[in-house]
């Protein structure tokens, strides 16, 4: 069933877990029978959102097939503090292979299920925004354009992490990494380049796509469900806090991802077929500067001086999705004349899953 | 047969007895009968007819329950061959050249998790400069990938030893290559019996995967492995692959109990036995290399061939046995290691060391140079004279390699050589203006 949002407002989120809640509509965490896809001891750092990501992720991918599901993992931080030899978190099976290989290793399993006329086990593939923006890209974009029959999860946590927070193509403007150091008459990432590869993912027209926060983890269970529910190419972009990359509060990761949505720099939708069909609304407009002072990576944007003008351009990217994605309009959307649907092909009938 | 416009007739593949063929068609055939349950499929000249037979064969259903993959490149086909193979499904793709450089990381890949993919190469050149003709530059440059590698000499061996690859594979839990010359063997029409359905079924048992990702038997494979125990874990795929040694000979021998004629094999001798000067090779050229030695025999010459089938893992044993007595050993090479020279005369060396026999390395058939029968005569002959060099190039140019040294030394900014190049053989070939 589709799962509906659920506000209390005694906590002031969309709280989890909620034991105020009938059994059908709880968490997938909050059942003690839930798959554990992901088990304890692995090796994430404190507050690391791409753990927290991927276990809910993945257990509520697990629900909605029963358990059956194989997961291709991209290298990055989750294979690496996951699979430490001879120790394994994964309560699945689970096949590492290269960096930028993880949607056509996926696609080789379904290919293979599909030729074995296994149609009960599903495929998940995954990996951090490095392995799916940059270097997967290619086989991701092939996975898609075939409409495979994959969920391909990414979790962005706008860097390269494992390798010591270096910049990806989904690094913000001003963002510092230790390749672009916040020295010089700009510091931090360049404005103008990057990618939205949710966007892209649209451009493919597959059946769906979605964005979700760590932050509210209800909503990544439930896209997972809506996802396990289609057959062919799907994609979930999560976007994850990384505490050391993005030198916050590890106590902070939750509210950091928070505030990346209350402030419109990071839209939270669905898409069908290259057309978005949902958004989840703005609850309580945040400006950006809320966000940003939470984070170390943005601290030269405050200190030695303030850079208003550097603020300002961030603003205005906020501001641009917000008018973008209808994210504060509280008349909801209609799916013709929605922003984001400009200049789709509306050519043919939409794809259909495989 | 092939109809001429190329295109396979589905209906007609499962005749059996000899027919004249072209090699992709062929191994094409050969590989369907072996059941693959999923094919990557990636273009690329001159490997490309045997993946275009196969997508029609699967598309009219003669291939059993089986996905063809057009994916995007390569470094797709082999990852998407890792996924499938991992998934418990036999696996086959093809590639040459530059596509097979393209998925290096994911051939390295395949062997590390001790996958059995079966791949044909379509031997090709390496740019640049783009080139497309045959040579074994691309096999070469990934002898120590992990995977086996198995060169082939004519069409019907090719078929045969895609039959035995994948036997070999599964037995093992290791990737095969099946080294075929680009065009030399892929486009070349000539008879061969393609092994029947019956006779695949008979050496071919069901693939038994000696891992599977299984949602009943859940797995974690390619975890990372620190240095308490890498060293063991490629010392084991060493072991493994150390195992085809035994492995392909008894194999070797089943199947030709099973076809009724006999292919493949660790080497191959050729009027060897007591020659003072044997000439060693891969690939297509030994059968250039057997009518030369034909006539230098008939003229009193002391010389024989030996053919390397199984490159990797390299039978240095059978090697040493084949080559004993020789005092003259010239390694004739499609590969050309730049800055030492020859490849398979150093692994040669290994397998002769401490017998006194002088070792001679001929680069031969560069980007698709023609290996004459002519010039190898000349060759043998210069060897069993003792004229020959350590390190020669066969019919090498050294005019045009001369004048195209003489202008980077006369300017600085002489240009790119390979353009140079080809427009001085052209303004050579128009003559004096």
């Amino acid at each position: 069933m589709a799962a509906r949002p659920i506000k209390f407002y005694q906590v002031g989120s969309f709280a989890v877990g909620n034991r105020l809640l009938g059994p059908e509509l709880r968490s997938v965490q909050a059942d003690p029978n839930r798959s554990n896809a992901i088990t304890k001891g692995h090796r994430a750092c404190q507050g690391c959102g791409e753990a927290l990501g991927a276990r809910y992720a993945l257990d509520a991918a697990m629900r909605a097939t029963d358990g059956r599901l194989i997961a291709a993992n991209a290298t990055g931080c989750l294979e690496v503090f996951s699979t430490p030899y001879p120790e394994s978190s994964w309560q699945m099976p689970w096949l590492h292979s290269l960096f930028g290989n993880a949607p056509a290793v996926a696609t080789g399993i379904a290919a293979a299920l599909k030729a074995k006329g296994r149609t009960d086990v599903r495929v998940v593939g995954q990996g951090g925004d490095g392995g799916t923006v940059d270097i997967g890209l290619a086989c991701l974009s092939g996975m898609f354009e075939r409409n495979d029959d994959v969920l391909y999860v990414c979790y962005d946590n706008e860097a390269y992490m494992n390798t010591g927070v270096q910049r990806s193509g989904s690094t913000p403007p001003a963002a510092r990494t230790m390749t672009t150091q916040a020295v010089g008459d700009e510091p931090g990432n360049v404005f103008g380049q990057g990618k939205s590869l949710p966007l892209i993912a649209m451009a493919h027209e597959i059946p769906y796509v979605a964005t979700a926060t760590v932050a509210d983890l209800r909503d990544v269970e439930a896209k997972v469900e809506r996802a396990m529910q289609l057959r062919g190419a799907r994609y979930l972009h999560i976007l994850v806090t990384c505490p050391l990359g993005w030198s916050c509060q590890a106590s902070d990761s939750v509210k950091v991802a928070r505030l990346a949505k209350e402030t419109g720099l990071f839209p939270v939708f669905e898409a069908e077929h290259g057309a978005v069909s949902a958004v989840s609304k703005i609850r309580r407009r945040r400006g950006v500067e809320e966000y940003l002072r939470l984070q170390g990576r943005y601290r030269h944007l405050f200190e030695p001086q303030r850079r208003e003008d550097v603020l300002a351009r961030i603003q205005a990217i906020a501001d641009r999705n917000i008018a973008r994605f209808r994210l504060c309009d509280p008349d909801g959307f209609s799916r013709q004349d929605f922003p984001a649907n400009a200049g789709l092909a509306r050519e043919g009938a939409p794809r259909e899953g495989a | 047969m092939t109809p001429r416009d190329g295109r396979i007739n589905p209906g007609r593949y499962r005749d059996v007895g000899p027919k004249q063929l072209e090699g992709s068609q062929a191994v094409a055939r050969a590989v369907a009968r072996c059941r693959p349950e999923v094919i990557p499929a990636y273009p690329i000249s001159p490997q490309t007819h045997i993946v275009e037979a196969l997508s029609a064969m699967v598309k009219a259903g003669e291939v059993g329950s089986c996905e063809f993959v057009n994916v995007e490149s390569e470094y797709a086909a082999m990852s998407v061959a890792i996924g499938a193979s991992a998934t418990g499904a036999r696996t086959y793709t093809a590639t040459a050249s530059q596509g097979l450089l393209y998925m290096a990381e994911a051939l390295y890949n395949a062997s590390g998790l001790g996958l059995p993919i079966v791949m044909t190469l379509a031997n090709r050149a390496i740019g640049a400069p783009i080139n497309i003709w045959n040579d074994h530059s691309d096999s070469m440059s990934q002898r120590d990938s992990g995977w086996i590698q198995l060169y082939v000499e004519s069409n019907q061996e090719a078929a045969d030893t895609h039959v035995l690859a994948f036997r070999l594979a599964e037995e093992l839990s290791l990737p095969v290559m099946v080294c075929m010359d680009g065009f030399v063997l892929t486009h070349a029409y000539e008879r061969v019996d393609v092994p029947s359905s019956e006779q695949v079924e008979r050496f071919l048992p069901a693939y038994e995967p000696r891992q599977v990702l299984d949602p009943d038997e859940p797995v974690s494979i390619g975890a990372m492995v620190g240095p308490e125990a890498f060293m063991e874990v490629k010392y084991l795929a060493h072991v493994q692959q150390m195992q085809a040694l035994d492995l392909i000979p008894a194999l070797t021998e089943e199947l030709a109990g099973v076809l009724g004629r006999a292919q493949g094999g660790l080497v191959r001798e050729y009027e060897s036995a007591g020659a003072e000067t044997i000439v060693v090779a891969l690939g297509s050229v030994l059968g250039t290399i057997e009518d030369a030695v034909d006539e230098l025999r008939a003229r009193g010459v002391s010389v024989g061939a030996v053919g390397i089938k199984a490159f990797r893992p390299f039978p240095l044993q059978e090697l040493r046995a084949a080559l004993a007595g020789a005092k003259r050993i010239v390694v004739l090479e499609k590969a050309l290691a730049l800055g030492i020279g020859g490849i398979v005369a150093q692994n040669v060396r290994i397998a002769i060391a401490g017998s006194g026999a002088h070792v001679y390395t001929a680069i031969a058939g560069l980007g698709g140079r023609p290996i004459t029968k002519a010039s190898l005569c000349r060759l043998l002959d210069d060897a069993a004279a003792e004229r020959l060099q350590a390190m020669t190039f066969l019919d090498l140019d050294r005019g045009l390699v001369e004048r195209e040294l003489e202008r980077t030394r006369a300017k600085r900014r002489s240009g790119p050589h390979a353009e140079n190049m080809l427009r001085d053989i052209g303004v050579v070939a128009a003559g004096p203006v």
